[in-house]
């Protein structure tokens, strides 16, 4: 029982542990190799990191979810992608000029209901067909960037609003609007899967569908839900960036399906389904952040980045498990 | 007797229905547009297929044996790179097999990680995504490889040969097939792949070395990567450091739409064959029809669930799903 606890504690606090070693590491090893004059752990630097982390960080919330329920979902690039390209085009539509700066609050809706419609469709056709998440999300990965594409070929999409971009490098109470919104959405969405009906299914189905689908759980519409959610979060992600960069390339988002994985796994959460803390995955996209701007600071190549997140995730998944085995071995005897 | 044909009719669709698709898909497009018939077309399609093609026919192996390799991207910018750069450095004779090395020694880390350690082969090859274009990168800098001397060299035979009138790349993605066909649906290794993807508990209690066969399906897998990433840099004598990026899920998606089940223990190297050559006629016969390239994205989604969810369908009898 007590070695059981002890387990759960190096699970959910390992993350952390892992930022507080980062931090240390490359304080010191800045310092050492004195590339550059600049503390590692200064304020604004650890400011910029949070803003940074945002738009991965609200799409790997997103995926913390979906992959709680045992499901995945390959499709949010593609969706992070679309949503921006509505979100910047519509604004330039005619009667949206009429309006004035109200045109942005709607311009913002039109982002959000694209990506929550996206979502729906895959969430749907998982629902109604039984086709396996990862299937279906690949196939729409392809398919939402074909239709990116298709809105604007392949030149960019541009539109500045410069209400939009003083609003989104606002700072309130020293942190950055997309820090805000990532705090916020981590905020609802814990409340969500800690405190509701909803976040207690969602568990119940990862971790044993059937015996969740006997206990009178709607697994399909669940199962919607929660693509909707994620679809919106992708969108929300777009909302924030563009916002602020006001010009979208039809390959942006590419691979962000892949990061946020990284992230949702660093932070402990399983593939299996049934198992995972949207405080952790949190704690995951600070971790991968800070393994980018720390390498930089330490004078390493960018290049090396991909390299240690890679093996950090291979090693991670290694431990993990034999954590899971010596609780396993305990439960037995 | 309606009745009995719709039956039969259901059965040869559930069967044989990527096949049926395969052959509507032509006959419609050559209707549509005579050229797409011709043999000078059919044969660039399948020459442009064959990098595709190679890196399919290596993770059949794998997802016939119930895992995933999402790194086949990345490690086929890897081999592309390094054969380049090993190029000017040793000549071409020793830079292959040196580069067809050092791939099946990456292969071999992820067989190790997944075979012995048991390690879930979608985060285990999603790490190596990352960490091989990382290794990638290193060793270029960061900067495009090129060969020195393109007109010289007989490197390019690889890539843009031909003996008897037929391309290099096509006969290499056929000797390929038929050899890893014959592998995997005629040896006691191949039956062996099946029944750990089928059912690996079975398999190891019937004395089946489930950790060495994962294992060897990497390394099938990472020697098809190298042969892809030989015509690869063969054909264009020099490359981009992401040259593979993204081929990962296309590969996936071939893969998938021959009728590999994810879940491991079915699908054959010629279904595979034929998933490859539907992307890369459906691409090529959109562009004959004057589309953008980028519709085929959208036709490639609609075709890849429609050919998951009639086969599940097919098997489990009814077409809509028992989810509540």
């Amino acid at each position: 029982m007590n070695s059981q606890f002890r387990v759960n504690l190096i699970k959910q606090g390992g993350i952390w542990a892992f930022i507080v070693v980062e931090l240390i590491f490359f304080s010191v090893a800045g310092e050492l190799l004195a590339v550059t004059d600049k503390a590692f752990m200064d304020f604004d630097n650890m400011l910029l990191l949070l803003k940074q982390s945002a738009p991965i960080g609200i799409i790997a919330l997103g995926m913390t979810i979906i992959m709680i329920n045992g499901n995945i979902d390959l499709s949010v690039g593609a969706i992070f992608a679309l949503s921006a390209i509505v979100l910047l085009d519509s604004m330039t539509w005619p009667f949206m000029a009429a309006l004035g700066d109200w045109a942005i609050p709607l311009a913002w809706g039109f982002a959000l209901l694209t990506g929550v419609v996206l979502g729906a469709v895959n969430g749907f056709i998982v629902w109604k067909t039984g086709v396996d998440a990862f299937i279906v999300t690949l196939g729409s990965m392809l398919g939402f960037r074909g239709l990116v594409f298709m809105y604007n070929g392949e030149q960019p999409t541009s539109h500045l609003n410069w209400t939009l971009v003083d609003f989104a490098e606002a700072q309130f109470l020293g942190l950055h609007t997309a820090t805000w919104f990532l705090l916020v959405a981590g905020l609802l969405l814990w409340l969500l899967m800690t405190r509701t009906v909803h976040g207690r299914n969602a568990y119940a189905i990862g971790n044993n569908r059937e015996a969740a689908v006997n206990a009178g759980i709607r697994v399909g519409p669940h199962f919607l839900w929660n693509f909707m959610l994620i679809g919106f979060l992708a969108a929300l992600s777009a909302v924030v960036f563009y916002s602020e960069s006001g010009s979208v390339n039809p390959n942006d988002g590419m691979l962000y399906e892949l990061w946020a994985i990284t992230a949702v796994v660093l932070g402990g959460t399983k593939l299996t389904g049934g198992y995972g803390s949207i405080v952790s995955t949190l704690g995951g996209v600070i971790a991968i952040q800070l393994l980018r701007k720390g390498l930089g600071h330490i004078g390493a190549d960018t290049q090396t980045v991909n390299l240690v997140i890679g093996l950090i995730l291979i090693t991670v998944l290694f431990l993990d498990r034999q954590l899971n085995r010596k609780g396993k071995e305990e439960l037995k005897t | 007797m309606a009745e009995l044909t719709t039956k039969g009719l259901g059965k040869l669709l559930a069967r044989q229905g990527i096949l049926v698709a395969f052959v509507v898909f032509m006959i419609a497009f050559a209707l549509a547009n005579p050229r797409f018939i011709a043999i000078d077309n059919i044969s660039g399609v399948i020459r442009s297929s064959a990098i595709l093609g190679v890196m399919a026919l290596g993770v059949t192996f794998v997802v016939i044996g119930g895992n995933l390799d999402l790194s086949v991207g990345s490690m086929m910018s890897f081999s592309t790179i390094v054969v380049l750069d090993l190029h000017d450095k040793i000549g071409p004779s020793l830079a292959i097999p040196a580069m067809f090395a050092m791939t099946l020694a990456l292969g071999g880390f992820i067989g190790f990680l997944v075979g012995y350690l048991k390690l879930n082969s979608l985060i285990v090859t999603l790490g190596m995504l990352s960490a091989i274009h990382g290794l990638t990168l290193t060793w270029s800098g960061g900067k495009n490889m090129d060969i020195a001397d393109k007109e010289g060299t007989w490197f390019s035979v690889f890539g843009q040969g031909s003996i008897v009138g037929i391309p290099v790349p096509i006969l290499m993605f056929a000797l390929l097939a038929v050899v890893l066909s014959i592998i995997l649906g005629k040896t006691p290794f191949g039956r062996k792949v099946y029944a750990v993807g089928g059912n690996g508990t079975a398999a190891t209690f019937s004395g089946i070395p489930r950790a060495r066969v994962v294992f060897m399906t990497y390394l099938f897998s990472a020697f098809c990567v190298a042969t892809a990433g030989l015509i690869q840099a063969s054909r264009s004598l020099g490359s981009q450091n992401t040259v593979g990026q993204g081929l990962e899920l296309e590969v996936l998606a071939a893969v998938i739409l021959g009728g590999a089940s994810l879940l491991g223990g079915s699908g054959t190297v010629f279904k595979t064959v034929i998933g490859v050559l539907i992307l890369g006629f459906i691409q090529n016969g959109l562009l004959l029809m004057g589309l953008a390239f980028y519709v085929q994205y959208v036709v490639t989604w609609i075709i890849i669930i429609l050919a998951v969810w009639l086969d599940i369908a097919a098997k489990r009898g009814r077409l809509w799903s028992p989810i509540a």
